[in-house]
């Protein structure tokens, strides 16, 4: 059978090219997820943390049946699963209920509570609903934290954010100690990978680091000699209360730079820990702040290593430049992810001709002017967009390569143009969680993994099909 | 204190006690329940019924009114697959804002859906109602019939808002609105000997196999419902003459309402498994009383069982006595994978179904062996316990299954919508058997801790005895 000549986006029923205005009021295909995915995978982060999502199962089913399509590993998420009459009435019961059951199977150190649209809307009353219950059992049992998250508010980005800070405000002890080897870091929805080199790197400084959330263990596991009701590792909640004890917090994304109500802002207003906002630091340059903010920190040079490294990441630049200079490049996912894309690629000299998010974000186009090397006079920049729109726009501007989620596939296909997976989520591919990424290390393997992709392409396309560089 | 757990430490909730149930235990065993809160249940909610049900009807337009997460979670994650439009890939959600929750939806509902319409040009639109839509009262059915006036484009309101009632009420739902369009067709040029094939869904092009075989000895297949379906075919699917039903949880309201108002019998089938996809095709052959039929099922059969059956013979033999549990949606199919791995010489320990009914649950615990599991609504704890209790193989299941049997150094089959590989019909077992033999018998296994450490209390003259398959690698 012939199948899929094109894009599903353009086609009508008899696979013709639709013709006429594009449908503006639907989204088409959705270049963002909803907002209680960002805070389930923040609470999958937290040691010994079962999330929980107040609203009905089907939320929870699908977030979980989709994290598990990315990282493959066991993804609990409770629900109260509502019924018809709860959603009438209020879901105060289901919810004493769901939480009694979910301490009776998984006996977890923290319950994470993210809110649905369906319970944002009938205006449950969470924070009421989980102090009755805890009032109920004296107290006894595992703390609960909520984070509201309706998602037609925001993405999963914004419920990644958001609770995070809300771990904070739960659990961060105030102190007059400061530590001086102890710092924050709050990163933005990096792979395992990532959290992993932060990790490490903190430790060349020799910085000891509460990294919030640390999934880089729970949804990256070892293989198990028996079953764990919740995935070992993640930060401990102990961890998050000594938090106000660190000389400072790095906090990754451009969007929580200039939000004033940030994680990172709020632990510098209330606990007056330093906050250094940094970028997502893929590339040199927005690398470089990182450890420079590192340095200052631990009051330490730079380690050999990283030196070492910087410098292999720069002869690798060299190496391939000419492969990759003059190319064009489409960006789409989360945007402070986009952004750090978005500066690495105009660092290399490919244009990011095409940068969009699906979340609405204020002041888009300054966050991206900020870091584009040259201008953003030549780039599209869409903000609340969909996959639709993205593709509307590649169409007319041809980019070369695409940087994104498995979600860009359909349009590589069409264009017959690469893509780089990168970000959430990527069901098509083995080990999206050990993708490395920031840092010069993780930054040498994306531009390999980039300058590849264009290579492959070329290759692929040429008359002779050569094997010789 | 929750960190390594054995099978005991693991509990079965109190009010989920009477859904598990073992053969010869003599208890009770209930079904057909709402799921406990907090029970982490694997299954989906009543929209999700509704879109699993209609999504492969790919000439429609598939709309989810609602906030985003609803639609974007299911865009084009399942293997059903479409000779022709592929419109239905698209995931398509008026992605209700903050405003909207607060004034109402309908009039984006309705802008999104004449521009859509305009755009893409399809013979239908389902509007699929999610929670939030049930609860702020948008009349998405008086939408749907303006629309329908505007622009002459059939637009068919679902009513599956996710908390009403199960999975299940989501089929039923998606039966409502598929039923609007049947008895709306010509059904001249419709054979005396023709069928409609009820819950098959093409899966990686299974229903185009299955359409062969009645082709092949003279039956017609007049619409399959709704595996590459078209609008048009449901259009006219009531002249077929006799209703084949696969996916009988799914498909039972539609197969009934097709009873009831135009007199078409049913039969319950399942083309999985030698056995059963033959009885399929025997029972059209039959119904329809012509000797013809008989006689070329009767060759088809044998020619497909003499051109695959040796194949199997060498998978039965790498597959013999290997344990394997189950997790499927429906009970009907789970009474089949029992019957197909018993048939490749493996044993069910643990079966068990999201949905099944009480009927499809009888023959599930006649056909069973002493000593095997049965779960209603499991969730992963209480899977992961029987599946360390009863020392399990291989699970077949779908992708919130997969990690259980991973983590636990257990194989791996899935057998759902997501899957790639046909694993109906005759051609299709034996994809299910390299499939099953490809992760069963594979040499990684006894890396996993868990065997190893099996292996160690067990010491056994050749270490990696237990794991070895017989007959060798393939
Ligand atoms: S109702 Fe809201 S929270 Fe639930 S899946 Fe839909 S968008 Fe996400
Ligand atoms: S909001 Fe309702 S319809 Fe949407 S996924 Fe959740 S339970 Fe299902």
């Amino acid at each position: 059978m012939s199948m899929c000549k094109g894009n599903p986006d353009t086609l009508t029923t008899t696979g013709e090219h639709a013709e006429g205005p594009l449908p503006a009021s639907a989204t088409r295909n959705a270049c963002k997820l909803c907002t209680p995915l960002g805070a389930a995978m923040v609470f999958k982060g937290i040691k010994g943390c079962l999330p929980f999502l107040h609203g009905s199962q089907g939320c929870a089913t699908y977030i979980r049946r989709y994290m598990i399509s990315h990282f493959r590993e066991p993804v609990d998420i409770a629900s109260s699963s509502f019924s018809e009459d709860d959603a009438i009435f209020g879901g105060a019961r289901n919810f004493a209920q769901g939480v009694d059951n979910v301490i009776r199977q998984y006996e977890p150190e923290v319950i994470g509570v993210a809110t649905t649209c369906l319970s944002e809307t009938i205006g449950d009353n969470m924070l009421g609903m989980i102090k009755t219950y805890q009032d109920k059992h004296s107290g006894d049992g595992p703390p609960l934290v909520h984070v509201s998250t309706p998602a037609y508010t925001g993405t999963h980005s914004d419920g990644y954010y958001s609770a995070i800070r809300e771990l904070l405000k739960a659990f961060v002890k105030p102190t007059r100690i400061t530590q001086s080897r102890m710092v924050n870091i709050l990163p933005a929805m990096m792979s395992c990978a990532d959290l992993r080199h932060l990790r490490e790197i903190c430790a060349l400084y020799e910085l000891d680091a509460t990294i919030l959330p640390d999934y880089s263990s729970t949804l990256e596991g070892g293989s198990w000699d028996s079953y764990h009701k919740i995935s070992p590792g993640g930060t401990a909640v102990e961890d998050i209360a000594e938090m106000a004890t660190a000389i400072a917090t790095l906090e990754i994304g451009h969007t929580q730079a200039v939000d004033k109500k940030s994680a990172g802002h709020w632990l510098e207003t209330e606990h007056k820990v330093r906050c250094d906002s940094l970028g997502w630091p893929i590339g040199i340059r927005l690398s470089d702040q990182l450890f420079a903010a590192m340095a200052t920190i631990a009051d330490r040079p730079m380690p050999a290593q990283l030196a070492d490294e910087r410098g292999r990441l720069i002869d690798a630049y060299v190496d391939a430049h000419k492969y990759v200079s003059g190319k064009r490049a489409a960006i789409f996912g989360e945007p402070d992810m986009v952004v750090g894309l978005a500066a690495f690629m105009s660092e290399i000299g490919i244009r990011p001709v095409i940068c969009a998010t699906g979340a609405k974000v204020k002041n888009w186009k300054e966050l991206l002017a900020s870091e584009i090397e040259g201008g953003t006079a030549d780039v599209e920049i869409l903000s609340d967009s969909d996959h639709a729109k993205l593709a509307a726009a590649a169409r007319e501007l041809k980019p070369d390569i695409i940087l994104g989620s498995s979600k860009g596939y359909p349009l590589a296909r069409e264009m017959k143009i690469p893509l780089v997976r990168i970000g959430f989520p990527i069901h098509d591919r083995i080990g999206a969680q050990r993708m490395l990424s920031v840092g010069y290390r993780g930054t040498l393997e994306l531009f390999d993994r980039v300058a590849n992709a264009l290579l492959e392409g070329r290759q692929d396309d040429s008359e002779t099909g050569y094997s010789y560089l | 204190m929750n960190s390594v757990n054995t099978p005991s430490s693991i509990r079965v909730l109190d009010e989920r006690s009477d859904q598990v149930w073992t053969k010869g235990s003599g208890k009770e065993f209930v079904c057909d329940k709402k799921s406990a809160a907090g029970s982490v249940t694997q299954r989906a909610c009543a929209f999700c019924g509704s879109r699993v049900v209609l999504y492969p009807i790919a000439d429609a337009l598939h709309i989810v009114h609602g906030p985003i997460g609803c639609a974007v979670y299911n865009w084009d994650i399942r293997g059903s697959l479409s000779s022709g439009s592929q419109l239905n890939r698209n995931s398509f959600s008026t992605d209700l804002a903050e405003k909207e929750v607060i004034f109402g939806g309908e009039k984006k509902l309705k802008a999104s859906l004449l521009e859509l319409i305009n755009f893409y040009q399809p013979k239908a639109a389902f509007v699929y109602s999610t929670c939030i839509v049930g609860l702020i009262g948008d009349d998405v059915g008086a939408v749907c019939k303006q629309v329908t006036k505007e622009t002459g484009i059939d637009c068919i309101p679902v009513d599956s808002p996710g908390f009403k009632g199960t999975k299940k009420s989501g089929y039923q739902a998606a039966c409502e609105a598929a039923y609007k369009l049947v008895g709306t067709g010509d059904t001249n040029g419709i054979s005396k000997y023709s069928i409609n094939l009820l819950g098959e869904f093409n899966i990686a092009g299974e229903a185009w196999m299955i359409r062969k075989y009645y082709e092949k000895i003279g039956i017609q297949v007049v619409s399959t419902i709704t595996g590459d379906g078209r609008v048009d075919d449901l259009r006219r699917c009531h002249g077929a003459k006799l209703n084949l039903v696969q996916c009988s949880g799914s498909m039972t309201h539609l197969s009934k309402l097709l009873k009831d108002d135009y007199g078409i019998p049913m039969e319950r089938v399942s083309f999985f498994g030698f056995e059963d996809t033959a009885r399929a095709i025997y029972a059209a052959a039959e119904h329809f009383g012509d000797p013809e039929l008989m006689r070329r099922a009767e060759e088809l059969v044998r020619d497909e069982i003499s051109k695959y059956a040796p194949k199997l013979k060498e998978y039965k033999k790498r597959l013999k006595g290997k344990k394997a549990a189950l997790y499927v949606g429906g009970a009907f199919k789970a009474f089949s994978l029992v019957l197909a791995l018993r048939s490749l010489g493996m044993q069910t320990v643990l079966a068990g179904t999201q949905t099944g009914s009480a009927e499809d649950y009888e023959q599930l615990k006649e056909i069973c062996d002493p000593g095997t599991v049965i779960v209603d609504d499991s969730n992963p704890l209480e899977l992961a316990k029987f599946v360390l209790e009863k020392d399990v193989d291989l699970f077949i299941g779908g992708v919130k299954e997969r990690p259980i049997a991973f983590k636990l150094g257990v194989a791996f089959c899935d057998h759902n919508h997501e899957r790639k590989i046909p694993l109906a019909g005759f051609e299709g077992m034996v994809h299910f058997a390299e499939e099953v033999a490809n992760s069963a018998c594979s040499p990684i296994w006894k890396y996993a801790p868990r065997r190893q450490a099996k292996a160690l209390r067990l010491p056994e003259p050749e270490p990696t005895a237990p794991l070895a398959c017989e007959g060798g690698a393939a």
